[in-house]
């Protein structure tokens, strides 16, 4: 074969947030609950791809700038799907529901929140979430909502991946240089007490039986497996107290505000327009 | 400057020693029934790192099926000084391809 | 053959050995092959090389500023998401670049080192501001599509490596102008404040556009030479001539203007005539004077300076492991 075989390019079949958007075209109306569950996912993943998009450019190394881009773009498509099914139970887009609510309609964790710091605490925050979302949407493949199954099925494949990126990193960065350890091992602390809020159930998650996944079911593999990377990386679980969070209400960390004002200037500059 | 046509080894050249990670070579199959093909070069501290960004760098748009990774200090090269004498052999003895024989020529399945 | 000089002609006598790879250079030019990185080739090839291609990836690579700044910005999700993997592909071919240029013996860190102390340049366009989303679309419009009418022809470079990494570009951008495009037809048409934003971006990117193609051929001497080598297949005025005949049709679609009251088509000539253009605003911008050299390089520096712990606890892991399996 020729040379050319190496740049043969295709755009792939897998489901995209344009599919589940011709669906909501096409009819499908979900309940108030499901559509607040779909925001939950939906708002975590979005608020992560949008401190990760901020690594681009800025990344330690040009190949890593191109890494951190893929696993903020595969949350961003997350996001989108999950908004788009959400949207369906008011009649909303994807963009109404990014861009024209305001922070108390927000349904994200203070886990996602949590500034970038150094490139340890960036990794820090993969490292917990990456692995709290792995068991999660290997679980939510099982949904009894169709759709929902459907997103974690295409999702769970690209987690896989920003698990594996931020278990290589954390190995590297903990067991490297004295710096980085210090730095691993202070990003991890940081990160540490917005870890419980990930797993705390409600009366949603009740409602839900079936179709949501129960977070506090994910949290033995999650210390499980995540102690087993620490210990790789000659790091140990923090002993650091967790924080008194939002519980997936309309309560939010300091910081979702400046977050917001970035990501809707230009939209909300422009009522009615379309990009 | 005598030396010039010995400084780079491979495709590759040779990886930079100064604290910065080694050069990687990468090797990409597009399809399965295809070989691996030379896709381009990249940094990583190891070979695990360097087999993830490659995935990053030279499969963002499905190019690929699978990925070699070889270390550019790895490779070893046909001397280039010697091409003209190192592949002389071949040429000339045409008798080796099908063409060369002309009376077969029109009959069926031969 | 007398052109194809160098600086090897300091020394007094060539050896054989370079009178022997001269003579084959020669011949591999003359047939339009390629050349590959084991060949011998004239220094002054190789300088040319090296520093086209590495001022090439710098500006893939200080061109990802101006967009990335509004990936957190971006007026939709759609558009956050194409912008994201349009800044991404520009690492990805900064990355395709410095490979071919590493072919020829410089490695990356050396590279970078250039562009950091100021050794290396980069197009100046990157050194105007992106204030408005409107901006990327005329950055993807005028600025990628300069850039592919330079690049077209540099899939045929006599360097194969170079030659390689464009193909792959070639292929990657040709989503790059047609989005950038797509951002200002959906303003365009959009409310009067964003097609006033559009015009607006158009006015400003226009002229810096057209002076990515370099100098005016009478004040651009090396040009000569890379043409001589099969490196450059065409003169910039030719190339800029070209692209000016190309937007100034695309331009009608968008409904909107290009800020230029002198571009007609030359029937005697058969080319596409433009306003002047203010050379002496390049050489200042050239020179560090834009309005963004400054922040640019900073932003640089502080990405490579910060990495720097994090480059060196990767490479310390490796050692270590390395040492781990050779005791085991």
């Amino acid at each position: 074969m020729s040379g050319e075989s190496a740049t043969r390019i295709t755009p792939g079949n897998a489901l995209r947030p344009e599919d589940i958007a011709e669906k909501v075209a096409a009819g499908t109306r979900i309940s108030q609950d499901v559509a607040e569950y779909a925001l939950r996912l939906g708002d975590d993943a979005l608020i992560l791809a949008q401190r990760l998009g901020w690594w681009i450019s800025r990344a330690p190394e040009i190949e890593e700038d191109i890494a951190l881009g893929n696993i903020a773009l595969d949350l961003l498509g997350h996001a989108r799907s999950f908004l788009t099914y959400a949207g369906s139970a008011w009649g909303k887009t994807e963009d109404d529901l990014a861009y024209w609510r305001s922070e108390p309609e927000f349904r994200s964790s203070f886990l996602v929140e949590q500034p970038n710091g150094d490139f340890a605490k960036t990794i820090a925050r993969q490292l917990v979430f990456s692995l709290y979302q792995y068991e999660l949407y290997s679980r939510l493949v099982n949904s009894a909502d169709e759709t929902l199954a459907a997103i974690a099925a295409k999702a769970l494949k690209e987690v896989d991946y920003h698990r594996d990126h931020a278990i290589q990193w954390t190995l590297r960065l903990g067991d490297g240089t004295e710096e980085s350890h210090r730095r691993m091992k202070s990003g991890l602390d940081s990160v540490w007490p917005y870890v419980d809020e990930l797993f705390a159930d409600d009366e949603l998650i009740d409602r839900l039986a079936g179709v949501a996944v129960r977070p506090s079911e994910l949290r033995a593999p999650f210390d499980a497996l995540l102690a087993q990377v620490l210990d790789e990386a000659t790091l140990q679980v923090p002993e650091v107290q967790p924080a008194m969070t939002g519980n997936r209400g309309s309560q939010h960390s300091e910081h979702l505000g400046y977050i917001l004002a970035e990501m809707q200037v230009i939209a909300r500059e422009h009522p009615g327009a379309t990009w | 400057m005598a030396t010039a046509a010995k400084t780079p080894v491979t495709e590759a050249g040779q990886s930079a020693n100064r604290g910065s990670w080694p050069l990687w070579e990468v090797f990409v199959r597009s399809a399965r029934g295809l070989s691996h093909v030379h896709a381009g070069s990249l940094h990583a501290p190891d070979a695990e790192m360097a087999v993830r960004n490659a995935r990053d760098l030279y499969t963002r748009r499905n190019e690929g099926v699978s990925l070699w990774v070889v270390p550019a200090s790895a490779i070893v090269a046909s001397d280039p000084d010697a091409k003209g004498a190192f592949f002389e052999s071949p040429q000339g003895k045409d008798y080796r391809h099908a063409m060369y024989y002309k009376k077969s020529e029109g009959v069926k399945h031969l | 053959m007398a052109t194809q000089t160098d600086a090897r002609e300091l020394h007094a006598v060539p050896s054989e050995e370079d009178q022997a790879g001269q003579a084959y250079f020669d011949r591999i030019i003359a047939e339009d092959s390629r050349i590959e990185p084991s060949d011998w080739m004239p220094e002054a090839y190789r300088k040319t090389l090296v520093r086209q291609i590495s001022q090439h990836a710098h500006s893939e690579i200080i061109g990802m500023q101006p967009e990335a700044n509004f990936i957190t910005r971006a007026p939709s999700l759609k558009r956050k998401a194409i912008l994201m993997a349009k800044v991404q592909d520009e690492a990805g071919h900064g990355l395709y670049l410095y490979s071919a240029a590493e072919t020829l013996g410089t490695p990356r860190e050396e590279l970078f080192d250039q562009l950091l102390t100021g050794r290396a340049k980069y197009s100046s366009i990157f050194n105007y501001p992106a204030l408005t989303w409107a901006d990327m679309g005329a950055i993807g419009w005028l600025v990628d599509g300069a850039a592919i009418v330079n690049q077209v022809p540099l899939c045929r470079a006599s360097y194969g490596p170079y030659g390689r990494a464009m193909v792959r570009i070639c292929k990657e951008e040709s989503f790059h102008q047609r989005q950038g495009f797509e951002i200002l037809l959906e303003l365009a048409n959009g409310t009067p404040a964003q097609k006033q934003m559009a015009q607006d971006a158009i006015n400003r990117f226009y002229a810096p556009a057209l002076m990515m193609f370099g100098p005016n051929d009478d004040a651009s001497p090396n040009s000569q030479q890379s043409m001589r080598w099969n490196i450059k297949r065409f003169s910039n005025d030719e190339l800029r001539q070209r692209f000016v005949g190309m937007i100034q049709e695309q331009v009608k679609v968008l409904g909107l203007t290009l800020p230029d009251d002198k571009i007609r088509f030359n029937e005697e000539t058969g080319q596409w005539e433009h306003g002047e253009l203010d050379w002496n605003e390049f050489y200042e911008v050239l020179k560090g004077r834009g309005p963004c050299n400054a922040q640019r390089m900073e932003r640089r520096r502080e990405a490579h300076e910060n990495g720097a712990w994090v480059r060196e606890a990767a490479s310390a892991y490796a050692a270590k492991q390395a040492q781990k399996a050779q005791v085991a």
